[in-house]
C-alpha cells in the first residue's frame, strides 16, 4: 500500500514538473508549481519531516507563488504568453541538460550511506519533529538564524528601493 | 479496517453538523441583522421563517449554472472547489471535545495556517479565470488582504504557541486549563485582539469585506459565479467563519474546558459535557461576527492594509517579545 | 521501507527537469520557476538524507534554503518588474545591451 502511494507521488511529481514547465501561459505554470509543491510536501511526510512539510506549504504556496502571480498580473499575463517560448539553439542545450541528468541520476542511484547520526527516529518520535528541529536550530546554528534574519531584511529594503516611484505631482 | 470505518463515520458526522450549522447561521444572521435594523427578518417560510435556509438551498441548487464565454473554463470550475476543500480540511484537526477529533496532529496550528494559505488560490483563480475586471480586482484585493492578515494571524497564534509550548491544539487547551486564569485571552490580551481583527479580515467578513464590496466592485470575485458554484463559495465562507471561531475558542478561550476558579466556585458545572462549553464559545464568536456586520461601516482598502501592516503586525511582534521575555525570566 | 535511492533519483529527476528548462527557456518568469523546481529537488534530497542518516541537520539546512529562496525571489521579481517597465519585454534574449557590437 505504502509503495503504491509513494509510486503515485513519484510519478505525479515528475509528471507535474514537466507539465508545469511546458505551459505556454505563465499563470498555468505557476499553478502547476503549486501542485508540485503540495506533492513534495506529502513526500516530506513520508520522510518524517512534518514541520518542514508545513513550512514548505506556508512559505512556497503562501508567499513565493503568490508573489509570482502578482508579478504576472502586474506585467499583464496575456501579453507574456505571446513571446517566444524557447531559445534558438536549444537542441545543444537540451543535450547538455540530458547529459547532466544522466550523470546526476546515475550517481544518486549508487550512493551508499555509512554515517549514522544521533537523531534516531525513536528520539524524534519521543520529543516531536518540530521540537527536535527547533532545539537543533537554536542550539547549534544560532548565528545561522541571525544571518537568515539579515538575509530576509536586506531583500525587503532592496525591493522597497527598486519599487519606489518618485512623486511627480509636486 | 474498523478504524478506517470509524474515521469515515466521524468525518460524516462532523461534516453533517457543520453543514446544518452553516444553513442556520444564514438564518440567524438575517434575523439578528433584521433585529438590529428594527425589522423582522425572514418570516414567510415555516414558523418565524425557520425553513428559510432549506428553501434557499433548494432554490440555489436548481438555478442555471452560467459559465462566461471568455472564462478559463477549467480554472473557473476548479476555483470554488479549491476554496471549499481547503477550508473544510481544517475541520479535521479541530478537537471538539477532549476525545472527539478526526486527526490529532502534532502540528495542528501550522496545518491550519498552511491550508489557509492554499485556500487563497481559489479566490485568486476565481478572479482571474472569470476574465472580468470586477472579478479580477476583487480577486487581487482579496489575495492581498488575506495574505497580509495571515501574517498577523500567525503572529498572534505564535504567542499562544510560546505559552503552551506545543503546536498541538489539544495540548494548547490542556496547558491553558493549568494556568491561573484558565484562558489565554487574559495573559495574551494583545494577541487576542490581533487575532479577532485578523480573523475578520481572513474570512472576508464585514467590516473588511472589501473583496465583495458591492458599491465598488459589483460582487468582487463572485461577480461571474451563479447558482451552485456561488453556493460553494458561500458555504466555504461560513465554514471558514466556524473554523476561525473554533480556533479562537481553542487557543484563547479554553476550548471545551472552563477556568478552574469558576469550577471551584460552582462545582456542579464540571458535570456539564465539554461540547456544550465549546459550542457556547463558538456561538458567541459567530454572534460577534454578525453583530459587527450589523453595526460597523466598511473600511477603505488603503485603511485596511495600513491597519494590517502598521498596527496589527507590530503589535503581534511586540506581543511575541513580551511573551518570550515573561516565559524566560518571570516563570 | 522505501529505499533511499528512490528518493535520491526522484530528487535528481526534479532537479534535472528544472535545469533543462532553465537552459532552454527564454521567458524570464519561466526561468525563475525552473530555479524553484531545482531548489525543490535539492531540498528533497537534503530531507531524504536527513531521514536515512538519522541526522536532522538536513532539515535545518532545508529550512535555511527555503528562507533564502523567499528573499531571492522577492528581489528577482522586483528586478524583473523594473526591467519590464524599461524594455516592455521579459524575453531573456533581449538582455544584450552589454555585449560587444559585432558590426563594428
Amino acid at each position: 500500500m505504502i509503495y503504491l502511494i509513494f509510486g503515485y507521488f513519484c510519478i505525479a511529481t515528475v509528471g507535474i514538473s514537466i507539465v508545469a514547465l511546458t505551459r505556454k501561459n505563465p499563470v498555468h505554470a505557476v499553478l502547476g508549481l503549486l501542485l508540485l509543491f503540495l506533492h513534495i510536501a506529502v513526500i516530506y511526510l513520508f520522510l518524517n519531516a512534518e514541520f518542514l512539510a508545513m513550512v514548505q506549504i506556508i512559505v512556497y504556496a503562501g508567499a513565493i507563488l503568490v508573489m509570482f502571480l502578482f508579478t504576472l498580473f502586474l506585467l499583464g499575463a496575456k501579453e507574456l504568453s505571446s513571446t517566444k517560448r524557447y531559445t534558438s539553439i536549444f537542441e545543444g542545450r537540451v543535450l547538455i541538460g540530458v547529459a547532466t541528468m544522466a550523470v546526476i541520476v546515475g550517481a544518486f542511484s549508487l550512493i551508499e550511506t555509512k554515517y549514522k547520526g544521533k537523531y534516531t527516529i525513536s528520539y524524534i518520535q519521543e520529543i516531536g519533529n518540530t521540537k527536535a528541529v527547533g532545539v537543533l536550530l537554536f542550539n547549534e546554528y544560532p548565528i545561522g538564524v541571525l544571518l537568515i534574519g539579515i538575509i530576509l531584511l536586506i531583500p525587503m529594503i532592496a525591493v522597497a528601493v527598486l519599487a519606489w516611484r518618485k512623486n511627480d505631482t509636486s | 479496517m474498523i478504524e478506517l470505518l470509524g474515521l469515515v463515520i466521524k468525518t460524516f458526522v462532523v461534516f453533517a453538523i457543520v453543514l446544518t450549522h452553516v444553513a442556520y447561521t444564514t438564518y440567524a444572521e438575517r434575523k439578528i441583522i433584521g433585529r438590529a435594523q428594527a425589522r423582522m427578518g425572514p418570516m414567510e417560510v415555516g414558523p418565524h421563517g425557520l425553513l428559510q435556509p432549506i428553501a434557499d438551498f433548494i432554490k440555489i441548487f436548481f438555478k442555471e449554472d452560467i459559465i462566461p464565454m471568455n472564462a478559463e473554463k477549467l480554472l473557473f470550475k476548479i476555483a470554488p472547489l479549491v476554496v471549499l476543500v481547503f477550508t473544510t480540511i481544517n475541520l479535521t484537526v479541530i478537537p471538539f471535545t477532549s476525545d472527539f477529533i478526526i486527526a490529532d496532529l502534532n502540528i495542528g496550528v501550522l496545518f491550519i495556517l498552511a491550508s489557509a494559505s492554499v485556500a487563497v488560490y481559489g479566490v485568486i483563480l476565481a478572479g482571474w479565470s472569470s476574465n472580468s475586471k470586477y472579478s479580477f480586482l476583487g480577486g487581487i484585493r482579496s489575495a492581498s488582504q488575506v495574505l497580509s492578515y495571515e501574517i498577523a494571524l500567525g503572529l498572534s497564534l505564535a504567542g499562544v504557541v510560546l505559552m503552551a509550548g506545543s503546536l498541538n491544539l489539544r495540548e494548547i487547551v490542556y496547558a491553558q486549563h493549568k494556568t491561573a486564569f484558565g484562558i489565554y485571552a487574559i495573559p495574551q490580551i494583545i494577541g487576542f485582539v490581533v487575532f479577532i481583527i485578523a480573523a475578520f479580515a481572513e474570512t472576508n467578513r464585514a467590516p473588511f469585506d472589501l473583496p465583495e464590496a458591492e458599491t465598488e466592485l459589483v460582487a468582487g470575485y463572485l461577480t461571474e459565479y451563479s447558482a451552485f458554484r456561488y453556493a460553494l463559495f458561500f458555504l466555504a465562507e461560513y465554514i471558514a467563519m466556524y473554523v476561525m471561531a473554533s480556533i479562537c475558542t481553542l487557543c484563547f478561550l479554553g476550548g471545551w474546558t472552563i477556568p478552574k476558579f469558576i469550577t471551584d466556585f460552582l462545582p456542579f458545572l464540571e458535570k456539564v459535557p465539554g461540547i456544550v462549553w465549546f459550542a457556547i464559545k463558538v456561538y458567541a464568536f459567530i454572534f460577534l461576527y454578525i453583530w459587527i456586520r450589523a453595526t460597523f461601516p466598511r473600511y477603505r482598502f488603503d485603511q485596511l492594509l495600513s491597519i494590517g501592516w502598521k498596527v496589527l503586525i507590530p503589535a503581534g511582534i511586540i506581543n511575541i517579545f513580551i511573551t518570550a521575555f515573561i516565559k524566560r525570566f518571570a516563570l | 521501507m522505501i529505499p533511499l535511492e528512490a528518493y535520491l533519483v526522484l530528487a535528481g529527476l526534479i532537479f534535472s527537469i528544472g535545469l533543462i528548462n532553465l537552459l532552454i527557456s527564454r521567458n524570464m518568469i519561466i526561468l525563475f520557476i525552473s530555479v524553484e523546481v531545482m531548489l525543490a529537488g535539492v531540498n528533497l534530497m537534503l530531507v531524504a538524507m536527513a531521514h536515512y542518516m538519522n541526522d536532522i541537520r538536513g532539515h535545518v539546512l532545508a529550512l535555511f534554503s527555503i528562507a533564502v529562496t523567499a528573499g531571492s525571489v522577492a528581489v528577482g521579481l522586483s528586478l524583473l518588474v523594473a526591467y519590464f517597465n524599461l524594455k516592455k519585454s521579459i524575453d531573456s534574449e533581449e538582455l544584450r545591451e552589454l555585449r560587444e557590437r559585432l558590426d563594428g
